[in-house]
């Protein structure tokens, strides 16, 4: 195969790469998960739900997800947020199977992960996956 | 509530530094896949070993990021932890050298396929603002350090 044809292959590739990992981050994916307790994210659960972001230190996404985040549970009282950070808590990372940071974990009263999404979620999508809960 | 990390602050760069840097590293590995030239792929490999093993604020495309490129930004400059993006430059150090034995050796097949690998992470870097080997850094911290 000669040289220009392959490069312009892989950046089509590359491309379609490119626009099917755009379009799948942040989703908020809706997948029964174990259940955390209420020492392994430092807090009682919330009412309905409890949102927990996992972070790394200096993630620009990360700080995104966190300003959205927290903005759309202050306006509820049944909701709390909490951030953890990765490095510091690799025993949960690894039970919960975290492979890059930002990741949310929704979790519901009783402490079950119902959800989670990887990279920073779409305000309606958390708002969404809230309500369904 | 959040949980403080016990981490010691880590050392940070200007987050849009890598991905100028990707863009230099796409043209580069461009022109290598196609010139097959022993010479530029060597280069290559050169500024991805400074940027791994010695720093990326030392290394060559970094030089040039903060001399010619951040002074003529505005705005805040938003740090990113410097070690997943350095350890993506010794991801993309070992592809180089797997390329680079693979021209010296006139396995040329490894060469291409080993380059195209490192163009097709360097192009989601600057066209998307993906960096692949970041995130394979969390990972193997899940797998190596101790909780």
């Amino acid at each position: 195969m000669n040289s220009p044809l392959l490069l312009l292959m892989l950046l089509a590739l590359a491309t379609g790469i490119g626009f099917r990992i755009r379009a799948t981050q942040g989703r908020v994916k809706e997948k029964p998960g174990l259940q955390l307790t209420k020492a392994e994210i430092g807090t009682t659960f919330g009412k309905r739900a409890t949102l927990v972001q996992f972070s790394t230190t200096f993630c620009s996404a990360c700080r995104a997800a966190k300003v959205l985040i927290a903005d759309v549970v202050a306006k509820r009282d049944d909701v709390k947020y909490v951030e953890i950070d990765a490095e510091s808590n690799l025993k949960l990372v690894r039970k919960l199977d975290i492979k890059s940071t930002p990741t949310t974990i929704f979790i519901d009263a009783k402490g079950f992960e119902i959800a989670r999404a990887v990279g920073a979620p779409k305000r309606d999508q958390v708002i969404a996956a809230i309500n369904r809960l | 509530m959040t949980q403080t990390s016990n981490n010691p602050a880590p050392v940070t760069i200007d987050a849009r530094g890598p991905r100028f840097t990707a863009t230099i590293t796409l043209v580069v590995l461009a022109i290598a896949l196609l010139t097959q030239s022993i010479y530029v792929i060597g280069f290559q490999l050169l500024v991805f070993g400074m940027a791994a093993f010695i720093g990326l604020k030392k290394a060559p495309y970094g030089i040039i990021y903060r001399k010619l490129v951040q002074p003529r930004l505005r705005g805040p400059v938003p740090l990113e932890d410097q070690r997943p993006p350095r350890f993506a430059q010794l991801v993309g150090f070992i592809f180089a050298l797997v390329a680079f034995i693979g021209l010296l050796t006139e396995a040329n097949t490894v060469f291409t396929i080993a380059t195209s690998f490192a163009l097709v992470a360097a192009f989601l870097n600057s066209a998307f603002g993906f960096c692949l080997g970041c995130q394979m850094y969390l990972i193997l911290v899940r797998i190596f350090k101790r909780a």
